[in-house]
């Protein structure tokens, strides 16, 4: 920090881009004043890529609750199915049947299966696809890369649109009088086809269908964006190997995307053949009442093929941004380099590749051939190492590092934790022998919670409480946060861990109940206590979203530019970035993304030319 | 929404715009690849009804063939900026395009006057999902091609860099829509 300000005004950061940034002319012209005129383009109809990140944001918590919500409901039904839950019917109506003699209120089946169906689809497809992705892709690619905005602003703003569309058509039919879609978020057929299958089967559905279609949309208007503005509008000496690992995560996350979400819909269009066309793609030898239905000739393993054809790279899009996130948060409070840079993108880039050729270990039950079954037991294991790999640099990084145990890194190290633990249970279910015992027992039910939905909430939540001063300008209150840290990975370990216990006991998933199960019985207090630890959990929560909302207005402010100390684009913008990001010239990139605690100095930041004799360390 | 890149885009060899074309191509590559892949799973699975298709889609063929040359031929005199046969081989293209859609409909009449309606089995299933499919993305190209005989036709010939981009954009994705219904058709009549 040798030339510090000669005007005291000026920071080292400013101007370093003042000598070294380039001057694109962007704001000569008027664009960016007609941009944001009124109130409906700034907040609403925005194109900015920092408003349209807000709304990913606070649409996917507006969801979590509900989701959340929908699963302490089953979790009450599952721990106490002899309690009455009448003190419900306000909010459900007729799905808590009360029996008129006892006034006992229990939940009807129907809508169980509906919730735990309309939580899978939500958390899956709703917060961590697009809360997770949809937030941090938006706010970070363009900061982190130097661009004004997104490649196309208006396909972003429309990404969003069509995904606040999807919720709609989605919150919509919870209030249906058939319910919501009640087979499962896989949506397998018979149950999504035939309308008679069960109540949700019918207009449920077709809602679900329409939703998830537009979905699709959003998700691949997004990530067509996303990879555009990654490969083309990074700014001079801003290469491949000097980007902070969430671009390359975001960028790898939005390639399978695109890739695999399509054949989804392709899958989604072929049902909707059989709902309404009186096609039998998937639909074969089905009797109703004794009678046959004259759909012949279909496969339903064949949409199974189609669906984790998508399923599975889906659990890497949740997955891989969440990751991203976990080591720009772990390098910057542990103040050092991330370990394995380069072994980093190549392992992610191994997990994309890989996510595409292992999706029928989802059907080793469905009939499929055990030969064929080697082939993806063999390459989901393989898995197991790029995943390792990273693990181990995570906590290389950690180690002797100086860290500032703030609510973020607490949330990062948090994800390394759950990571490791749901990832173990992963090579168990890999096998196909073994999966003969575990298959659609509660042991899978833990496996995917800790290893895809409570480590990408923390990868998630490090990310809000990191970037949190970038988006609002001021800090959520770190004290709260710690709290919310604590509670919640406790909180979610006590949930999950005895399910594998069950689920080794052979427990099924997604029963109603368990009583005509004699073998089952002495589960019924751990039950109890799971939905306990649910309900506590879920507590946990609000304080994230109190927090959140406090510090939008009240949160203290944020009073320098840089106040994590770290060396990303992001934090050489104003305190509370206007339209172009940079007001004026665009910083050029020297150095690679992680110069932590290097030459004796706190960090350099990306826009720093090299020293004499310095090396750029992505070079190697 | 220009202005983010009129102002990096000197330093692309690609315009952002056109990159973002081809990445939505291939996630439509993806669908079909997807759809057609479970054609092939499940004819393998046999009860496969086995009929001839059409002549018209052969035809229909060559129509939409023809129109991609047209709209290429329109493109080349945009560009050495003769007007009359690049308005009159931009309409053709159009209207070629438009009769491949109304013989697409013809095709799948002729496929049901054979027998092969849309639940009878399957495999004409598949015929009239896919080509169904693929007819909606031609529609959007139409609709493309639409803007540019509008824009031809209203105004001022001037080849500026923005109506270049379009053209091209328009052009690219005709090509695309094109070239995968040749893949389309000859799957069909080798897989059938």
């Amino acid at each position: 920090m040798a030339n510090v300000a000669i005007n005291p005004t000026v920071t080292h950061e400013e101007k370093l881009i003042e000598d070294y940034g380039y001057d694109d002319h962007f704001h000569d012209h008027h664009h960016g004043d007609k941009y944001q005129s009124n109130f409906i383009t700034t907040y609403i109809f925005s194109q900015d890529h920092k408003i349209i990140a807000k709304q990913f944001l606070i649409t996917g918590m507006f969801w979590a609750i509900i989701g959340g919500l929908m699963s302490l409901v089953f979790r009450l039904q599952l721990g106490f199915p002899e309690e009455s839950l009448a003190w419900l019917k306000p909010f459900l109506g007729k799905w808590i049947v009360v029996n008129p003699e006892s006034g006992m209120g229990s939940l009807s089946p129907d809508f169980y299966y509906a919730l735990v169906t309309m939580h899978g689809t939500i958390i899956v497809f709703f917060v961590l696809t697009a809360g997770l992705s949809g937030t941090f892709s938006n706010l970070l690619i363009p900061l982190q890369v130097g661009a004004r905005d997104m490649a196309s602003p208006l396909l972003n703003m429309m990404s969003y649109w069509f995904f606040f569309l999807a919720s709609v058509v989605m919150f919509f039919s919870l209030f249906l009088s058939t319910g919501p879609f009640s087979g499962g978020w896989t949506a397998y057929p018979p149950l999504s086809i035939l309308p008679q299958a069960s109540s949700g089967s019918a207009s449920g559905m077709t809602f679900w269908l329409i939703s998830l279609v537009f979905f699709v949309v959003s998700v691949l208007l997004g990530g067509i964006n996303y990879i555009t503005t990654v490969l083309n509008l990074r700014t001079k000496g801003m290469n491949m190997w000097r980007m902070p690992l969430t671009i390359w995560a975001f960028f790898i996350t939005a390639i399978i995307g695109l890739l695999s979400f399509p054949v989804l819909a392709s899958g989604f269009f072929l049902v909707m053949f059989d709902r309404s066309l009186g096609t039998s793609f998937f639909l074969s030898d089905i009797y109703i009442g004794g009678k046959a239905l004259e759909h012949v000739g279909g496969s339903p393993v064949l949409y199974q093929h189609l669906f984790w054809f998508l399923g599975h790279p889906e659990v890497y899009i949740i997955i891989l941004p969440a990751m991203g996130i976990v080591s720009e948060v772990l390098a910057v409070h542990s103040r050092k380099p991330i370990f394995g840079y380069k072994a980093m993108v190549f392992s992610m880039l191994a997990i994309a590749f890989l996510s595409f050729i292992v999706w029928a270990h989802h059907m080793f039950m469905s009939g499929v051939n055990p030969f064929i079954s080697n082939f993806f037991v063999i390459f989901t294991l393989i898995i197991a190492v790029p995943s390792a790999v990273k693990v181990f640099n995570w906590i290389s990084t950690l180690f002797r590092g100086n860290i500032r145990f703030t609510a973020a890194i607490l949330f990062a190290i948090g994800f390394v934790s759950m990571f490791i633990s749901g990832g173990l249970t992963g090579i168990f279910l890999g096998n196909s022998a073994i999966d003969i015992q575990l298959h659609d027992t509660y042991f899978v039910v833990a496996h995917f919670h800790i290893v895809m939905g409570v480590a990408a909430f923390f990868g998630m939540f490090a990310g809000v409480y990191h970037w949190f001063p970038k988006m609002y300008g001021r800090f959520m209150n770190e004290a709260l946060g710690k709290i919310h840290f604590w509670g919640t990975i406790i909180g979610a370990y006590l949930i999950f861990w005895p399910m594998h216990y069950t689920g080794m006991a052979g427990v099924p998933r997604r029963y109603y109940r368990f009583d005509t199960f004699q073998a089952f019985s002495h589960f019924d207090e751990l039950n109890q206590f799971i939905t306990i630890a649910a309900i506590v959990t879920f507590a946990f929560q609000l304080l994230l979203v109190i927090n959140f909302f406090y510090s939008i207005w009240y949160g203290k402010k944020v009073t320098e530019k840089n106040p994590w100390g770290a060396t990303t684009l992001e934090w050489t913008t104003p305190i509370k970035p206007g339209h172009g990001n940079w007001p004026g010239k665009i910083p050029t990139v020297q150095r690679w993304a992680y110069d932590y605690s290097k030459g004796g100095r706190d960090f350099i930041p990306q826009i720093e030319p090299l020293a004499e004799g310095e090396k750029d360390e992505a070079a190697h | 929404m220009e202005m983010t890149m009129e102002n990096t885009v000197g330093r692309n060899r690609i315009h952002p715009k056109k990159f973002a074309l081809l990445l939505s191509c291939a996630s439509i590559i993806m669908m079909f690849a997807g759809l057609t892949s479970a054609y092939m799973v499940r004819h393998a699975a046999g009860n496969w009804l086995e009929f001839q298709l059409p002549i018209l889609f052969g035809i229909n063929t060559g129509i939409i063939l023809l129109s991609s040359l047209a709209l290429h031929g329109a493109y080349r005199s945009f560009m050495l900026g003769k007007e009359k046969p690049y308005k009159g081989l931009l309409l053709a293209a159009f209207g070629l395009g438009l009769a491949f859609l109304v013989m697409q409909y013809l095709g799948w009449l002729k496929l049901q006057e054979i027998g092969v309606e849309l639940n009878t089995n399957p495999s004409g299933s598949f015929v009239y999902a896919i080509s169904g499919i693929h007819a909606a993305h031609v529609l959007g190209g139409v609709a493309a091609l639409a803007v540019a005989v509008m824009h031809a036709f209203t105004l001022p010939f001037k080849k500026t860099a923005a109506r270049k981009l379009r053209f091209e954009l328009t052009l690219i994705y005709w090509h695309f829509v094109d070239l995968l219904w040749v893949y389309l058709y000859v799957f069909f009549v080798t897989q059938h």
